[in-house]
């Protein structure tokens, strides 16, 4: 077998006993579940209120905009995981293992796909029985498969850079914060137009966005778009944006990944190991 | 015999610098296939910094180092392959179970056979060989501490390495688990002709594990040889007690067995009460590592 089909193995079966394992623990398949069942919650609340004159109903809107944010969550576990696997040694198992450091990465982004395909699902099951409205036809199922693929694509290697940039589970804590900011002005919740207009250029940067407004472009019927900017579901311009992120993530993050790992050792480790336990002591 | 077999490991003039501090300063040793090597000393003497150069997970300031032939620092997959590593403490796959851990990295290795050494360790050989057999299915973070540490090794046997590094290998451990654990080591150097360098603090372990001892204080080598042969250089004579006619006589000597052949063939039946107290390594260590401090101060 020559190295490559080796470590492509080895990730691919690392990512599906990883996948595995988040499904057959209670406080991982608590948190699986707890994240999609606040979201149903909340449209369940806001499924009967109407978005301003234009008789579309928020819950509507808000449904394929979750999924799309959702479907962007999966950069923050990336970056916490990449934390935590650096902080008890994983990374550098993987770094003492022949072929390790990239059947690793192939494993966490299975797993961390995976993962987020079933809670994609475990959202949208229940969201469809709530909310009324969407429309579902065969050309929506090709647009959101692109969309959360693009958008994965985009988001996963930008959460390995953050992983890699940000050693400590501390600094992991800071960034959700942040990211919580820009879902907050990416129109997931309420539509992008009801804010001001310097707002929008900057949510436009991100990806959140765009993952929202693919989604509803997927999932929702073709009057919905009049609330969008310009009132286009902006295809081009989505692919364009998810597609510069994505090229940028490949681009930085191998170079981050190996940089970090050049940096491992078990000194390192046991270093930031006695950090941490200071902190909690 | 000792000097036709190969040098898996040849470190010469090794320095290591952080800063404007030397850590190491011209570092230099040989490991011969199938030696158990202990690199001994105290705290901060640059053991770990030692071992992670010859490992490949740091990068040395000068020196010249070669590992099963190849320069660590530029290691392919083939070079790491065949190299194991256990370092001072490891929490990772907490989630994964035992043999489904050595199951899963042993593949990394299955490309890497050789006509002589087939490769991985087959998991529920090695899970016997390192006596975890009762916890195979159990989920790694639920291991005792000793348990845990077999797991280490276990993973760094799980290729098969021509050479094993073990870093600290039974620090925490109670006297029990320490001593099954020097028990499966001998075991490793016997049978499977496994290279193995290991470093440590203690003088006891070095003495039963290595068939040769590097102390190392301050970043230098302080001394190299066997147990008997440190013991010999530096405290030098052992002590022989007897009794005979009523009196005690104590007498220092290099080679106490000669002199015991020579007081029985001279006195026979007259000598009583014969202790043969041989030169301590403890206190051989202690004086090295006071010596050294010494010289350098």
């Amino acid at each position: 077998m020559n190295p490559v089909m080796t470590a492509l193995r080895a990730g691919w079966s690392r990512g599906l006993i990883e996948l595995r394992q988040s499904f057959t623990n209670g406080a991982e398949l608590f948190s699986h579940f707890l994240w999609p069942a606040l979201m149903v919650a909340t449209m369940f609340f806001i499924r009967d209120m109407s978005f301003g004159s234009t008789g579309l109903l928020l819950g509507t809107l808000a449904l394929p905009s979750i999924l799309g944010m959702n479907a962007a969550t999966g950069m923050i576990s990336m970056s916490q995981q990449l934390t935590a696997d650096r902080e008890d040694g994983t990374l550098l198992r993987a770094k003492a293992t022949p072929h390790g450091m990239p059947a690793y990465l192939i494993g966490k982004v299975i797993s961390v796909s995976g993962g987020l395909l079933a809670d994609l699902v475990i959202f949208l099951v229940p969201g469809m029985l709530i909310v009324e409205g969407l429309r579902i036809g065969p050309g929506s199922w090709p647009t959101l498969a692109w969309v959360l693929a693009l958008g994965l694509v985009a988001t996963l290697p930008l959460g390995a850079v953050l992983g890699s940039a940000f050693p400590s589970a501390r600094a992991q804590g800071l960034i959700q914060l942040p990211f919580l900011g820009v879902i907050g002005i990416s129109g997931i919740f309420y539509p992008l137009t009801a804010l001001p207009e310097w707002l929008q250029w900057i949510a436009q940067i991100f990806p959140i966005y765009w993952m929202g407004l693919g989604m509803r472009s997927a999932l929702l019927p073709n009057s919905a778009v009049a609330v969008e900017i310009g009132e286009s579901w902006r295809h081009l311009e989505t692919a364009g944006v998810l597609g510069a992120w994505a090229v940028l993530g490949l681009l930085v993050a191998p170079m981050v990944l190996r940089r970090m790992a050049r940096g491992e050792s078990g000194s390192t480790m046991a270093a930031r190991r006695e950090r941490a336990l200071q902190r909690v002591g | 015999m000792t000097m036709s077999k190969q040098v898996v490991l040849d470190v010469d003039g090794l320095r290591m610098r952080y800063g404007s501090v030397d850590v190491l300063h011209d570092v230099t040793f040989q490991i011969r296939h199938g030696e158990v090597l202990a690199l001994l000393g105290p705290n901060g003497a640059g053991k770990t910094t030692t071992i992670e150069i010859l490992e490949g997970f740091r990068t040395r300031s000068a020196g010249r180092v070669e590992v099963l032939g190849a320069d660590p620092a530029h290691g392919d997959e083939r070079w790491r392959a065949r190299v194991g590593v256990v370092l001072q403490s490891w929490r990772d796959h907490g989630k994964w179970r035992v043999r489904e851990l050595l199951a899963h990295l042993g593949t990394y290795y299955a490309a890497y056979t050789t006509p002589d050494i087939e490769r991985p360790w087959d998991p529920d050989e090695l899970i016997a060989a390192v006596g975890l057999t009762g916890h195979a299915d159990k989920k790694i973070k639920t291991l005792s501490g000793g348990q845990r540490r077999r797991l280490d090794v276990a993973i760094g046997l799980v290729g098969r390495p021509e050479l094993l590094f073990l870093d600290e290998p039974t620090a925490s451990f109670d006297p029990q688990a320490r001593h099954e654990f020097h028990e499966l080591v001998r075991r490793l150097a016997g049978t499977q002709e496994t290279t193995v360098l290991l470093t440590t603090h203690d003088l006891d372990e070095a003495e039963k594990l290595a068939d040769r001892i590097l102390v190392l204080n301050g970043g230098r080598i302080v001394a190299d040889g066997t147990a008997a042969e440190l013991a010999r250089r530096i405290a030098g004579e052992d002590e022989v007690r007897w009794l005979r006619g009523g009196r005690r006589f104590t007498e220092k000597t290099a080679d106490s067995t000669k002199f015991a052949r020579d007081l029985f063939a001279r006195y026979g039946e007259e000598v009583q009460e014969l202790e043969v107290h041989r030169a301590s390594l403890e206190q051989t260590y202690l004086a090295l590592v006071h010596q050294a401090e010494r010289t350098t101060r």
